[in-house]
């Protein structure tokens, strides 16, 4: 049975979402959340997720200092060790700032946290967090953040758009000025991606409003396929 | 070996919008009829008391720590460092 750990720091407050999450879409699943301080890649986690909240109350940047501690300073050898991992909003802060990821992120263009349902786009879909998903699909999230607006320089991103997984907000719902509508983007192999809108939040059909889908689900379905079955 | 006070100050770099800003020049500024002031910019201040040989060495003790430590992104920042008179 797969073994996938949360990674919790103080202030993390999507662990327990993601974790029924991941429950919800298969069973045959050992999530845990485990304490920053107790994490050790070598415990033999299959996949790591950081998941959102407010780590270190967001100081200095969000995620910085989570940034610099000791388990994501661990998460290098995951990358080599082909072990994937998957941020998700301060999670995706924290992978960027860790430098596992390309780009900064900003304060949103309006200066407001901004919490609403968006529509999304995949492109380029690739590795074991997109291994069900079809380039060009539609998948709807909430996004909830303050520091949202996601940087990457020009030619950073020419090296990235061809060859990386992106996902992106439709040109309407792009609500905070992320550069070239980036929502998600992952290593060229796909075993890191990090996504700014919550998946988590967008499993259940019940907890979803009218005129959208629960899109986080296929990258739920997706690991689970993933560490199954291989992609 | 003496004390020092190094002042780091980053702000988002020139060209990056910076809403904050804008709206104190736009909106408190100029409304008030400051019309001299043509640029704000906001930044994060950190106050250092270090102990060096001399404040040369303070304040590149303090860069070093910005650096290593990534108090700013140079991506996105601007660092200034000094010292405090």
């Amino acid at each position: 049975m797969p073994k996938i750990a949360i990674l919790k720091f103080p202030g993390t407050n999507c662990d327990e979402d993601v974790l029924k999450s991941l429950r919800e879409v298969g069973r045959e699943v050992r999530a845990e959340i485990v304490w920053h301080k107790d994490f050790r890649l070598a415990d033999g986690w299959d996949a790591v997720i950081v998941p959102g909240g407010f780590s270190y109350g967001d100081w200095l940047r969000a995620g910085a200092i989570a940034a610099r501690s000791r388990a994501v300073l661990e998460l290098p050898e995951a990358a080599i060790k082909s072990v994937p991992v998957l941020g998700i909003c301060n999670g995706f802060q924290i992978l960027v700032e860790a430098g596992l990821l390309r780009g900064a992120f900003l304060p949103n263009e309006s200066g407001r946290f901004i919490c609403r349902w968006v529509r999304l786009r995949v492109d380029n879909p690739k590795g074991p967090w997109l291994s069900l998903a079809k380039n060009g699909d539609e998948l709807h999230m909430p996004i909830a953040h303050g520091e949202g607006r996601y940087y990457i320089e020009e030619s950073d991103y020419k090296s990235i758009t061809s060859s990386s997984p992106l996902i992106r907000y439709l040109p309407n719902d792009n609500l905070n000025g992320s550069s070239y509508d980036i929502a998600g983007v992952g290593t060229e192999d796909g075993y890191v991606l990090g996504v700014m809108p919550h998946p988590e939040r967008a499993v259940n059909p019940l907890l979803t409003p009218r005129g959208f889908k629960p899109g986080g689900e296929v990258i739920f379905r997706s690991i689970l396929y993933s560490l199954k079955s291989g992609w | 070996m003496g004390l020092y006070r190094v002042v780091a100050v980053v702000s988002y770099r020139r060209g990056l919008k910076d809403p904050e800003a804008e709206t104190i020049y736009r909106d408190l500024i100029l409304r008030h009829g400051y019309s001299a002031v043509k640029e704000v910019r906001v930044g994060k201040q950190f106050t250092l008391l270090v102990e060096a040989e001399s404040p040369e060495r303070a304040v590149n003790y303090v860069k070093e720590i910005c650096d290593k430590l990534m108090i700013y992104n140079p991506v996105i920042h601007e660092l200034y460092v000094t010292i405090h008179a």
